[in-house]
């Protein structure tokens, strides 16, 4: 259709998710919709790192395990995460014993697993793939920001990142809930140079996709019920409503942002979340379950990754940063039911 | 999009961003600052009141005994985890005495301890506070051959 | 005996102004530069060092006692100090006196971090 949308016309569908949160994240409005509530974020490991890898591992393995079908049956795995070389994805990978494709984008990685499991899926060179990421906020920390102890402030225009994992199997049929198109994004940056104010540097992104996507499948942003930010916060969301407003395009009634709801009190954690967990955990949980009950029939989901290193932002470069939207629909009266192997 | 017509566009777009600021909160972080700090300080005039009467000690050697103890304190209270809590609402009130510096080199080791006990503590102890050593040794020894010079020239 | 119980509450009051309003400035630095730890440390470090050299921060040690010392611009006045006096001996004396000076404080600190991080380990923030 467009440039840079690939709409799905074999519509590749969301069959399962599973998703895991830390205490914090708990307590907010996903806590209700995880499949494991954490009470200890270490999750019985010893380093945080590990911790991470455990929570990812378990989100994939959950959402193979409620999908029906056994771990044979899944031909490939998606994943990626915050962590230097993207560890955390590949060591949850040498649990399982399908193909595994390493992807970084970093807080955008969910949409963008999403994006290339119903490429695959669509094109009929795989059945059924596992989409999955996870973060963990003090591993997050200690590779971006301050060693856990160290008694710094946190600026007022900062985030907290997300302690859990989520993963989804996506398949060719199964679930009415299929992903129907999605739009992959281009690097933007505006010349934000401050690491704490990562709202502001990613809006402009996410503005570019939401707009290019709704351009280029010729739609009004009305025809969602709701468009989905990864993790703007609260900062970044106002910024995101006014950058498509000038454009012309309101999505100021039904925009929301995972960031800025996955905690209970917002105060606390200043602009609310980030991370790859952000948008794994919302989206998988929540969201997923919203449309499972028919409460939400159309989804774009917009998750923007800052693509910064500690190098980079050391050497006073700005900051690009990425968005890639993906859309769900649920697709009424065309459920299908779950084949087994033809 | 020329690069001039961009750099605009960004100037514009970071000027946009940063009238969403959130104000700084000047009076009250400068207040907490203030009286965390001057906490702090008292409570090395308390050791030093305390070692002059008990020990005895005085100059140099009471001056370098009191930091001692505040550094032991600052190291405590961050592998107590409670040093952490005390910076994030004191600001600079618990970065700039002497416990912040101690708080500086015992969070990392505390931190890259999984990474082994040569290459993560200790090679990462002063990832924070080495700067202050660097920077301190190379201008105390500068003033030192600074006096020195001017000691042959018959200055000072 | 009544003045002298002043002379220590006096002295508790002038720690604490002063130990303070240095705390002070570093947070209005910190307000309006961005300057993370590590930076003030070093600037704050530095101008002890400087005010020594210059021979100011004497003063305030003796009148603040522990308000002057304890920050961390005392560590960079230790520094000089040590080099003022080592300048006296020689230069050999002017290289490592601030070292020698500062030594107790560098000491303490990588003893009693070596001793928390293998007795305690990083706790996540909660908030």
């Amino acid at each position: 259709m467009g440039l840079h949308t690939v709409t799905f016309r074999n519509k590749p569908c969301i069959l399962s998710t599973g998703t895991i949160a830390g205490p914090k994240e708990s307590q907010g409005i996903v806590g209700k919709y995880v499949d494991c509530p954490l009470r200890d974020d270490t999750f019985g490991e010893d380093t945080y790192e590990k911790a991470e890898c455990k929570m990812l591992s378990y989100a994939i393995s959950k959402a193979i395990e409620k999908s029906g079908f056994g771990r044979d049956n899944i031909d490939l795995m998606v994943s990626g995460d915050l962590l230097n070389q993207i560890i955390s994805a590949s060591f949850a990978a040498r649990d399982f014993n399908f193909p595994f494709v390493g992807v970084y984008g970093a807080c955008s990685t969910m949409a963008e697993a999403f994006a290339l499991a119903a490429c695959l899926i669509d094109a009929g060179y795989m059945k059924r793939i596992v989409a999955a990421t996870g973060s963990h906020f003090s591993s997050a920390e200690r590779q971006y920001r301050f060693p856990l102890e160290q008694g710094t402030t946190r600026p007022p225009q900062s985030q907290w990142t997300v302690t859990g994992a989520g993963g989804a199997v996506v398949a060719d049929r199964g679930s009415d809930i299929c992903i129907t198109s999605a739009t992959f994004g281009k690097v933007v940056d505006f010349g934000v140079t401050d690491v704490n104010n990562m709202g502001a540097a990613m809006a402009p992104a996410a503005c570019s996709t939401i707009l290019r996507h709704l351009q280029e499948r010729k739609l009004e942003p009305e025809y969602y019920d709701l468009i989905v930010t990864g993790d703007l916060g609260a900062l970044g969301s106002r910024i995101v409503k006014d950058l498509t407003w000038e454009k012309g395009v309101d999505i100021s009634r039904n925009h929301i942002d995972c960031g800025e709801i996955v905690y209970k009190v917002v105060e606390d954690e200043f602009q609310g979340g980030s991370g790859a967990g952000c948008s794994a955990v919302v989206f998988n949980s929540y969201l997923y379950h919203e449309m499972k009950k028919g409460k939400l029939n159309k989804v774009l989901l917009v998750a923007t990754g800052a693509l910064l290193s500690t190098v980079s932002s050391g050497q006073g470069e700005s900051i690009p940063c990425i968005a890639h939207a993906v859309s769900f629909e649920r697709m009424q009266g065309v459920r299908r039911r779950a084949g087994k192997e033809r | 999009m020329t690069g001039r017509h961009r750099e605009n566009y960004n100037r514009n777009y970071l000027r946009y961003v940063n009238s969403f600021d959130p104000p700084t909160k000047h009076t009250k972080n400068c207040y907490r600052a203030f009286m965390v700090g001057g906490f702090i300080c008292c409570i090395g005039q308390f050791f030093r009141y305390l070692l002059e009467s008990l020990l005895g000690l005085s100059g140099d050697e009471l001056a370098g005994t009191v930091s001692v103890l505040l550094i032991f304190l600052g190291t405590l209270l961050t592998g107590l985890g409670v040093y952490d809590r005390i910076g994030r609402n004191a600001g600079a009130g618990s970065i700039v005495p002497i416990t912040g510096f101690a708080n500086s080199v015992a969070s990392p080791a505390m931190e890259f301890k999984a990474e082994g006990l040569v290459y993560g503590l200790a090679a990462k102890m002063f990832t924070v506070a080495g700067p202050i050593i660097v920077y301190g040794v190379l201008a105390g020894a500068l003033t030192g051959v600074i006096y020195y010079v001017l000691g042959l020239c018959g200055v000072v | 005996m009544f003045a002298e119980y002043f002379e220590i509450v006096f002295m508790f009051f002038k720690a604490f102004a002063v130990g303070g309003l240095i705390c002070t400035v570093a947070q209005v630095i910190i307000n309006f530069t961005d300057l993370t730890a590590g930076k003030i440390l070093v600037c704050f470090m530095l101008s002890g060092v400087a005010l020594q050299a210059l021979g100011v921060y004497q003063y305030f040690v003796d009148f603040a006692g522990a308000g002057a010392t304890v920050p961390i611009s005392g560590f960079g006045y230790l520094l000089a100090k040590g080099g003022i006096e080592g300048a006296k001996e020689g230069l050999f004396a002017a290289v490592t006196g601030p070292l020698s000076a500062a030594s107790a404080g560098i000491t303490a600190a990588v003893v009693f971090s070596f001793l928390v991080a293998v007795l305690f380990r990083a706790r996540t923030k909660y908030n």
